[in-house]
């Protein structure tokens, strides 16, 4: 028997897509194998407007744009390779990807939470002013570029291998951590132009990095860090199995801003 | 270290009329004035005044004027009194040398070198006062064809039309950022395109909370430091714009200097009171065509595909070739932005040698959109040092769909062009986060003023559309052949599609 909320959301869907979706215990399950992102998010965005609580996306084959313009707590799990932008201006949804991810992960993301059980390309979390978003393992260069925040809304990127170069560029506010947990004893996180032009926010490192851009200074956490760094880190193995004390064993620096004004004396007035 | 600077201008004060009310130490934003109280005397420092007038007009008993300082250098075509000064002022800070609002180098327009037709004997002018004339434009994509059904004598449209903005004069307000200008200066351009049924420009910046509701008359703009962007603001808009260039400043970010960014102007921008707004010249996600596509895509997914999505740049050497792959990319909307654009701060250096002429530039981008049978898929937008109709008029006949107007915006608002935006110091209360000087504007008056301005300026675009015999300006658009050229050499003809004046 279908539900009325079922029969709702059917009735918006073009028939084409709809052979793609199955319903399983309140569970949307759908098949994304051919489906173009558009039909997919157009999908999406129905499910999201009627109320769907969960969703399992299959066969996903670098669709873009997927949670892009969902508003409500829906829950998603991706199996597969979401394509770029996967999360951009997203604004409350779950998604838990079973894989790796591409470019341009939560784009100006505004609020919701990603959980990347895999890799993530360049430029995540770009301009990202809320939300929260855990990547197992690495992640390519300029994450959390201008990545900000306002009060009390703010984003969090916490990375578990290693970052490519230009990490936190132009930051602006929030807090990306980098673990290192796929790095060799003695190794240190190879990203270089660390911090380039922040001015604002923290990036909490484990291990030591190979070079930090200008405007950026590394000093030890203090004790309000280590509150931040280990809830981080207690979400963060719950998400992926992995050992709370043996993650906290080893020791956490802050990089931080010299200044929240680093071009401040460019110009003749 | 002493400053060798001499100052600019000399305040001159009637002491017969100057009645000691002190009117111009208030209004004076850099300290000029000062009111000596044992002598019972105004006195004035003159190196501290810009020339904004402010003073002059708002003192009582007109017992002001501004002089500009005849100079201690000697004459010299080559080491003008401007590039002495500038010399001067490096050597003393070491910095860049940074000025405020469009080029002011007389050496870039064309509007006075081109002239427009009117109709004599052989076809009839049409009188604007007794018959409609159409200057409503609509932005976007369109169709290729239309197919319709036709039953009973209805007319049923079948093709699926692109989302469109419908401006009632082909007059928009250009984007100028909140923080770059005040919160009364944003409100009054939102009010007066809601109430003349055109559009704003947010800027950068955001949009303020208090001023969503005028969202269906804004073009919300995204540029490199994503502020204030969020789904609400997307959708808020009537259409987005990208940024990836201006004309003032091509190939250079922008900065919003901390001491700006006040509390207000933190919320809107979502970022720490007090720190750099840091907006880098390249977004970092695009690189190429396929990149603006991806984020030309990501903004219609995140609205649903509702609005036209424009990008922005500035006008520079390749601008034909660009718009032709910002089309494909799947912008519905070109803006091009001159190089005597306008500007809140930019470097001097590259305001005043960066970047081509805008008349060039609206004539090659449309002349390529329609060599490559694509003109139909983006509507063209022209910025960059528009000053009367005239000019506006001369630019749709060059091939633009509509305009976008930021200095004579503020000039309706009281600007004077003292060029000094950048101090946010605006003594006319229009380039400034201050909350005390943004009082100097209020947005009743200003939005009646610029409803004024559009409205004239509308009239005036009408008389010369009579004049040519031209009732609706779909058919002034991009017709060249009311445009005759003087003073130009073959190629300057040729690149404006335009003939010699007499031809
Ligand atoms: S800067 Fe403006 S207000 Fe001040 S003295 Fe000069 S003209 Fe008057
Ligand atoms: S906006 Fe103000 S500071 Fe800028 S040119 Fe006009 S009067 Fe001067």
């Amino acid at each position: 028997m279908m539900g009325a909320q079922e029969k709702k959301v059917m009735a918006e869907i073009d028939p084409k897509v709809l052979s793609h979706v199955t319903v399983v215990n309140n569970v949307w399950k759908v098949d994304a194998q051919d489906l173009y992102y558009r039909e997919l998010n157009t999908l999406l965005r129905a499910l999201d407007r009627n109320g769907a609580e969960k969703v399992e996306l299959h066969s996903v084959f670098g669709q873009r744009y997927i949670g892009t313009d969902l508003k409500t707590n829906l829950n998603i799990d991706i199996f597969g390779t979401p394509g770029n932008d996967l999360a951009a201006f997203m604004n409350g949804p779950r998604i838990t990807v079973h894989g790796n991810t591409q470019d341009c992960i939560a784009n100006t993301m505004n609020e919701g939470k990603i959980v990347v059980h895999g890799r993530a390309g360049d430029i995540a979390g770009y301009g990202m002013r809320g939300g929260k978003v855990f990547i197992r393992d690495d992640i390519g260069a300029r994450a959390g570029i201008h990545m900000k925040e306002y009060m009390d809304k703010k984003p969090y990127l916490v990375v578990g291998g290693t970052s490519m170069d230009f990490l936190g560029e132009y930051m602006a506010g929030g807090v990306l951590m980098v673990l290192g947990l796929n790095l060799k004893e003695g190794e240190k996180h190879r990203a270089r132009f660390v911090g380039t032009g922040m001015h604002a926010g923290v990036i909490y490192v484990r291990g030591d990095v190979t070079h930090m851009g200008k405007e950026v200074k590394m000093v030890d956490v203090d004790k309000g860090d280590s509150i931040v760094i280990e809830g981080l880190v207690r979400e963060f193995c719950g998400y992926f199995k992995a050992d709370f004390d043996k993650v906290m064993s080893k020791k956490f620096m802050k990089i931080v801003p010299y200044s929240s004004r680093p071009y401040g004396r460019i110009y003749a007035y | 270290m002493k400053s060798y600077l001499p100052s600019e201008f000399i305040v001159e004060r009637d002491e017969d009329k100057c009645i000691r009310c002190k009117v111009c130490v208030n209004q004076c934003t850099y300290e000029t004035h000062s009111y000596d109280e044992q002598d019972d005397v105004m006195r004035s420092k003159d190196e501290n005044c810009v020339n904004c007038q402010r003073c002059v007009t708002m003192c009582p008993t007109h017992a002001l004027s501004i002089k500009k300082n005849p100079g201690p250098f000697r004459d010299n075509a080559n080491w003008t009194s401007e590039i002495i000064k500038d010399i001067k002022k490096q050597a003393e800070t070491g910095g860049v040398l940074l000025t405020g609002m469009g080029a002011d180098k007389p050496y870039l327009t064309y509007w006075e070198r081109l002239l427009v037709n009117a109709s004599q004997v052989t076809n009839p002018s049409i009188d604007p006062l007794r018959e409609p004339m159409e200057i409503r434009t609509y932005l976007g994509a369109k169709p290729d064809a239309l197919e319709m059904d036709l039953e009973d004598g209805d007319i049923e449209l079948k093709t699926k039309l692109a989302p469109q903005l419908t401006l009632e004069t082909p007059i928009m307000f250009s984007a100028m950022s909140y923080g770059a200008i005040s919160l009364n200066v944003h409100e009054s351009l939102a009010r007066a395109a809601t109430k003349a049924g055109t559009y704003f420009n947010t800027g950068e910046g955001g949009l303020d909370s208090r001023l969503y509701k005028y969202g269906e008359h804004a073009i919300v703009q995204v540029a490199s430091g994503r502020f204030g962007v969020h789904s609400n603001y997307l959708n808020a808009g009537a259409a987005i714009e990208i940024k990836i260039g201006q004309g003032a400043k091509p190939g250079i970010g922008g900065h919003l200097p901390g001491e700006k960014v006040t509390d207000d102007i933190a919320r809107t921008r979502m970022i720490p009171i007090g720190t750099d707004a840091l907006s880098p010249a390249p977004q970092h996600d695009i690189y190429s065509i396929e990149d603006l596509r991806q984020l030309i895509y990501a903004l219609k997914e995140a609205t649903d595909y509702t609005k036209p999505v424009s990008v922005k740049i500035a006008a520079v050497h390749n601008s034909a070739a660009i718009a032709s792959g910002m089309v494909r990319a799947g912008a519905d909307i070109i803006a091009l932005d001159g190089v005597r654009g306008s500007t809140g701060a930019a470097p001097k250096v590259i305001r005043d040698n960066v970047g081509i002429p805008i008349e060039l530039a609206i004539a090659s981008v449309d002349q390529r959109l329609r060599d490559e049978g694509i003109r139909n898929k983006a509507s063209i937008v022209a910025a960059g040092g528009f000053r009367s109709s005239g000019d506006v008029l001369k630019a749709i006949a060059l091939g633009a769909d509509a305009v976008y107007i930021a200095t004579a915006a503020l000039v309706a608002l009281g600007c004077t062009v003292c060029q000094k935006c950048y101090t946010g110091k605006c003594p006319w209360g229009i380039a400034t986060s201050d909350p005390w000087i943004s009082k100097r504007i209020n947005p009743d008056i200003g939005a009646e003023r610029l409803v004024n301005l559009l409205r004239g300026w509308s009239m005036e675009i009408k008389d010369m559309m009579g004049g040519m015999g031209v009732n609706a300006i779909e058919s002034l658009r991009g017709n060249r052949l009311h445009l005759r050229g003087v003073n130009m050499t073959d190629t300057e003809l040729k690149i404006l599609g335009v003939k010699m004046a007499g031809e």
